[in-house]
């Protein structure tokens, strides 16, 4: 089984940005999506760093590939996802419109945005030209032993949402402008001061959700701890880890070590949680009644 | 020409009231997991779908089916018959969002008109144009996620008729693309055809404080005699930082009467009514005035004005993302 890390969901600053894959390039992992996801707003502040940190990465011997935007609607955003294929790299497709902008013949990557929910929409990617696919995060378990064994007839990779706030949702509107009483055009980067997203709670302090800008996530951190063995079991071919401001590299190691077999189950989600208390659990879509249900703990979700 | 008027039809009841208050089409789905709107007690069996397309064809009306949830792996078998007695129904066209089942529909019943759902979030002329030139889709129902001019431009770059939502609920993230229900509930719009679902709703009152939870996390707090909303996830009071309020999204619903011009302008072919869990009087009420309205600026006149104030049950009312401001 391989890792995948994916693009950073949030808005770093340029240094930080740099800092973050110069560091990986001595992570454990196979695979590594670069690119801005969310917010076509932030790419201009790192954009230029890219094409350096994509020949580090390969340098040092991962697999890169570049990612579209989640949400294509601009003429600005058509430009820029027309362009990704310039750039020489595999392109993660994250918002169909990708597709039509590249080349017949092109081989590519599906990302976790792309609604592949069943076997035809695998089949119909595959007959497009797609080599991988990181599944949905919000299908159940049996979905994803259904994708895998097809997967292996089409020659196809898949993988699986392993570690990182779920991305749940993305919009048109901004919430971070909203929070701040400014509009999107008028956002001035408000996003800039959350770079793990912005915590939000219910009214009686129940932690829910976390926002970061046009996008919803998970106020939990998707972590398969518990499904790995599962998830090998029905031919997953990776898991993908989802950038985080702090500790990321270790956390690289830790699911490294556990797909290894050199970390027993339960250990990883202990080491996490032992390196940051107020990190909650959860891994529902794949077993659990809900999203945010965690097999590890007996009454995290009171 | 006049704007067509796309209705909602949860029962058949409801299919004959908006084709006898002037729906030039009327919308609906099969009683299962195939359509986004899969609530108890809603919906039709394949009799109920023939007899309503019979009766609709027969007063003028067109007849379009969604089937517009994502396949479950290992049960696509579901959604291809939907497909296919969609077809013997004699239905104008189906509505689809899925890729693979978009792929099917083409290649097996290529003389099924394929509408895309909203739920395939198609935003930009370039993505609509090669739904298109894949699948050979006729018309594209916009995302709730752009403004007038936005809308406009999308017309000026494809052929593909564009129709959007004019009235009733409104989802503030892209459509098709959103897992909060799932995440709390279990159920979602993709798989499910459910978003924040009433057997997941609990309300209870202590000290003249009335909660309402879904999942079991807090979405409203109100004071007892206060207005209620219905607990839908996105429209929630929540805090984050320094703040508490609805975050997301006001409780409010969709209405853009007033833009009605101004998408005629825009290139728009349909006007769409959410709204199949509505009643058939409320149906017919909203279509009356919605035809009203198109019938007027197509001779000319002026439109009747705050025609649906009294429908939004003392709800608050937006226009949405059609205002760049929204944003």
């Amino acid at each position: 089984m391989e890792l995948t890390v994916g693009p950073a969901q949030f808005f770093w600053s340029a240094e930080t940005w740099s800092e973050f894959y110069t560091d990986l390039t001595q992570a454990p992992v196979d695979r590594v999506v670069v690119g801005e996801l969310v917010c076509s707003k932030r790419l201009p502040f790192y954009q230029d760093r890219i094409p350096e940190a994509l020949s580090r990465l390969a340098d040092a011997g991962k697999d890169v590939a570049l990612t579209s935007l989640a949400l294509v609607t601009l003429k600005r955003e058509r430009k820029l996802t027309a362009e990704l294929i310039e750039m020489g790299v595999t392109i993660e497709i994250n918002d169909l419109t990708t597709l039509a902008y590249l080349p017949k013949n092109t081989k590519f990557s599906v990302g976790p945005l792309v609604n592949v929910y069943n076997e035809g929409t695998l089949r119909w990617l595959a007959s497009c030209g797609a080599q991988r696919v990181c599944l949905p995060p919000e299908l159940p378990i049996a979905s994803v032993e259904a994708l895998a064994k097809v997967s292996a007839e089409l020659d196809l990779a898949v993988e699986v949402w392993g570690h990182g706030r779920l991305p749940l949702a993305i919009s048109g509107r901004c919430y971070h402008a909203r929070l701040h009483g400014r509009t999107k055009d008028n956002c001035q980067f408000a996003c800039e001061d959350d770079p793990d997203g912005l915590d939000v709670q219910t009214r009686d302090g129940r932690p829910f959700l976390a926002m970061n800008g046009v996008q919803t996530l998970s106020d939990t951190y998707a972590c398969t701890d518990h499904q790995i063995e599962k998830l090998r079991a029905a031919g997953v071919g990776a898991l993908r880890l989802s950038p985080q401001s702090r500790g990321f590299t270790q956390l690289c190691g830790l699911y490294r070590q556990r797909i290894d077999q050199n970390l027993a189950q339960g250990e990883l989600a202990r080491e996490v949680q032992s390196g940051d208390a107020n990190i909650r659990l959860s891994d529902g879509f794949l077993t659990g009644a809900c999203g945010a249900d965690w097999t590890g703990a007996d009454g995290q979700r009171s | 020409m006049v704007m067509e008027i796309v209705c909602p039809a949860g029962t058949p009841a409801a299919l004959r009231a908006a084709v006898k208050a002037g729906a030039h089409t009327v919308y609906c789905g099969f009683n299962d997991e195939t359509n986004a709107r899969n609530f108890p007690g809603l919906n039709f069996n394949r009799t109920e779908l023939r007899d309503g397309v019979n009766f609709a064809h027969q007063h003028g009306a067109k007849v379009l089916v969604a089937i517009n949830t994502f396949p479950r792996a290992g049960d696509e078998g579901i959604w291809h018959r939907a497909i296919n007695d969609a077809e013997i129904c004699g239905a104008d066209a189906v509505i689809l969002a899925d890729l693979g089942l978009l792929d099917h529909a083409s290649r097996n019943h290529p003389a099924l008109r394929r509408h895309l759902s909203v739920q395939a979030a198609a935003a930009n002329a370039d993505v609509i144009n090669f739904y298109a030139e894949t699948f050979g889709v006729k018309r594209v129902v916009l995302p709730r996620v752009l403004s007038v001019p936005e809308i406009a431009a999308i017309n000026t770059e494809t052929d593909v008729e564009t129709e959007v939502f004019v009235f009733g609920g409104l989802c503030v993230m892209a459509e098709g693309r959103c897992s909060l229900s799932s995440y709390a509930t279990g159920l979602s719009p993709n798989m499910n055809g459910v978003c924040s679902p009433a057997s997941h709703v609990d309300y209870t009152e202590d000290h003249g404080v009335l909660d309402a939870r879904l999942g079991g996390y807090l979405i409203h707090r109100v004071d007892k005699g206060e207005p209620a909303p219905y607990p839908t996830l996105c429209k929630g009071c929540f805090s984050a930082g320094e703040k508490t309020g609805h975050l997301f999204e006001d409780p409010v619903s969709l209405n853009a009467e007033k833009l009605i011009p101004q998408l005629q302008k825009a290139g728009v072919t349909a006007l769409k009514i959410e709204g199949r869990q509505r009643s058939k009087s409320y149906v017919a009420q909203v279509v009356r005035n919605f035809r009203a309205a198109v019938d007027a600026l197509d001779a000319g006149r002026p439109l009747p004005e705050g025609m649906l104030a009294r429908l939004s049950e003392g709800q608050a009312m937006t226009t949405g993302a059609y205002k760049k401001t929204w944003r």
